[in-house]
């Protein structure tokens, strides 16, 4: 991989707006996602965030009465329009949710392999090297080889969203989108799903939803700060916690609202 | 003064109201002891005569006083395996239709006139199943299984109408609301995190039903299903109706058989000897126990699936 190919725009996201039956939640979003890089979202609560990276996936439309304008680009197509298939553009756009969701019903090894096993994937080889590859890179693997077909809900709730973040990568997507990965765990599982996001950016695109902007500031390469459905800054992540050129973002960063 | 009073008055009665809720919450699991208490001792003649012999052996004689219970526990059995074999499916579908894809409005309407099932009287099933259900298996539906499918035992013999597929057919619309419904309680209560999560490893609108609500749900429908065959297997009026009330044990479902409930319905009145009186009382017995012992089972599994969920 070369310097030239990071610096390439992967998602290109052009004037999005976002709606719940008729109340606009994004007003107008324009960012380029980077290839290979972490790109963060924060804000305070309510401004849009979980909407914009929800639009991402198309899993915005889903809710009864969303709707959504505008156009974001992926490998020259514009992933919004209505000749786009939801389900097919959802195996290459990944997501990792706020509450770690393994299906209840299922073993580790059939969490992992689930989107597998939707495309259509049968072969056990594959399957078996499936698991271990995508558990190895999701830095579960040791903890749980010896118990694949344990329930999914026997392990603990950071070993859950790291379990979580393995069945998102099985089915390889361009992008993984995390809303607020690490809100619901305990200091320790959120450090290591931050090493784990640092390292996991050589295999795919990240977007991720923080609330916590010392994660965000750790682990990203570009910040978004979006406030009231607006995008009011988009830039490189050094430059937004140390330089912001918007008063809004200076008042937020330094905590003086929100 | 007079406030203290009135608040003691107050506590008074609570405590009243208290010792009625127990005294009845306590007499209501007594009373079932009790029920099972009088028929074992008002059929303790026969388990005393027969032995478990009475179990495994299917003569019914009234006149010479031989007594086994096989043939009417084959028609129960059976009868309620036909109705879990059609309206389960069924069942679950609706419930799926509706929790999933209908809107709220029809969800609602559909819902209750499920629901309403519920409510017309065994009786009139079994009139229905006796004036309209029965001609159409005689005249149109047996005799098409008998030439398409007639090279499997289950569906030989000369089309009867009346019979065990009237009476599974009967008991399957039955014990619809009650599967339906707790179902359909089943999926609702299968957090929306789960559907998405399918959602976004790509799955369909059908394949998030499957691996998300269906799979998540499954201990729960398993308890459902199970409520629905202790509904049928305790179902008298509607089955004595439309069964045919024949002791035979036979292969094919056109046939008419009999059930435990149905034989019991049709000869207490006319039972004289006192063993002929106990055996009844014993096959009461042993629907009791049948029954009790699966709505049992039942409450086991919907409890662990409600427990499994909010545990989380
Ligand atoms: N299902 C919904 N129906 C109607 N309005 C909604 C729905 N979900 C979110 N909204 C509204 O859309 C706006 C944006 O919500 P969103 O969930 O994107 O915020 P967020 O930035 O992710 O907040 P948080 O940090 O609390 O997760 C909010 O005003 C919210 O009230
Ligand atoms: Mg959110």
């Amino acid at each position: 991989m070369n310097t030239t190919e990071l610096r390439e725009t992967l998602l290109d996201v052009r004037n999005l707006h976002a709606s719940f039956g008729g109340i606009a939640a994004l007003h107008g979003i324009s960012l380029s996602v980077i290839a290979n890089s972490v790109t963060a979202i924060i804000g305070p609560s309510g401004c849009g965030k979980s909407t914009f990276i929800r639009c991402l996936n198309r899993l915005h439309e889903e809710v009864p009465g969303a709707t959504t304008q505008g156009e974001v680009w992926l490998d020259g197509q514009d992933i919004l329009s209505a000749d786009v298939d939801p389900v097919t553009l959802r195996r290459k756009i990944g997501m990792v949710f706020q509450k770690p969701n393994p299906f209840p019903a299922m073993s580790i090894y059939e969490n992992v392999v689930a989107g597998l096993t939707l495309a259509g994937v049968r072969r056990r080889s594959v399957l078996n090297e499936v698991v271990e590859k995508t558990l190895n890179l999701a830095a579960l693997w040791d903890e749980v080889k010896d118990k694949l077909h344990h329930p999914g809900s026997s392990l603990s709730g950071g070993q859950q969203q790291r379990l979580c973040i393995a069945r998102a990568l099985a089915i390889e997507p361009r992008v993984l989108l995390m809303d607020e990965p690490t809100s619901a765990l305990d200091p320790i599982s959120t450090a290591r799903i931050e090493e784990l996001i640092g390292e996991l950016k050589r295999e795919v695109t990240i977007v991720i939803v923080t609330h916590n902007m010392q994660q965000a500031a750790r682990i990203s390469d570009k910040t978004g700060f979006f406030l009231l459905g607006e995008l009011v800054e988009f830039t490189d992540t050094s430059v937004l916690f140390t330089a912001p050129k918007d008063p809004r973002t200076e008042r937020y960063i330094t905590g003086r609202f929100g | 003064m007079k406030i203290i009073r009135k608040r003691r008055d107050i506590h008074h009665g609570d405590r009243y109201f208290y010792f009625l809720l127990k005294g009845l919450a306590s007499g209501l699991p007594l009373l079932l002891f009790l029920i099972a208490a009088f028929l074992l001792k008002a059929s303790w003649p026969t388990i005393n005569e027969f032995g478990a012999a009475f179990l495994f052996t299917q003569d019914w004689d009234p006149v010479g006083e031989h007594f086994g219970v096989l043939a009417f526990a084959f028609g129960t059995i059976v009868s309620s395996l036909i109705a879990i074999a059609i309206g389960a499916p069924l069942s679950i579908f609706t419930a799926l239709f509706l929790t999933e894809l209908a809107s709220s409005r029809v969800a609602k309407v559909a819902g209750f006139l499920v629901e309403m099932l519920a409510a017309i009287p065994s009786v009139v099933y079994g009139l229905w199943g006796i004036f309209v259900l029965a001609p159409i298996l005689r005249i149109h539906v047996e005799p098409f299984l008998g030439k398409t499918l007639g090279f499997l035992p289950l569906f030989q013999g000369p089309p009867y109408g009346v019979g065990m597929l009237a009476a599974g057919i009967v008991l399957a619309i039955m014990i619809i609301p009650t599967i339906t419904s707790v179902s359909r309680e089943v999926f609702r209560s299968v957090p929306q995190s789960y559907r998405e999560a399918a959602m976004a490893l790509g799955a369909t609108r059908w394949e998030v039903m499957r691996i998300a609500v269906l799979k998540t749900g499954s201990t729960g429908i398993l308890g459902a299903v199970i409520l629905g065959l202790g509904r049928a297997l305790g179902e008298t009026m509607a089955v004595t109706m439309v069964i045919g009330n024949r002791a035979d044990i036979s292969a094919s479902l056109f046939s008419p058989a009999q059930t435990m409930s149905s034989v019991i319905a049709n000869e207490y009145a006319e039972a004289t000897s006192a063993t002929h009186v106990a055996a009844l009382l014993e096959i009461g017995l042993v629907l009791f126990l049948l029954t009790f012992i699966v709505n049992s089972l039942a409450r086991v599994f919907v409890w662990r699936a409600s427990l499994g969920r909010s545990a989380r």
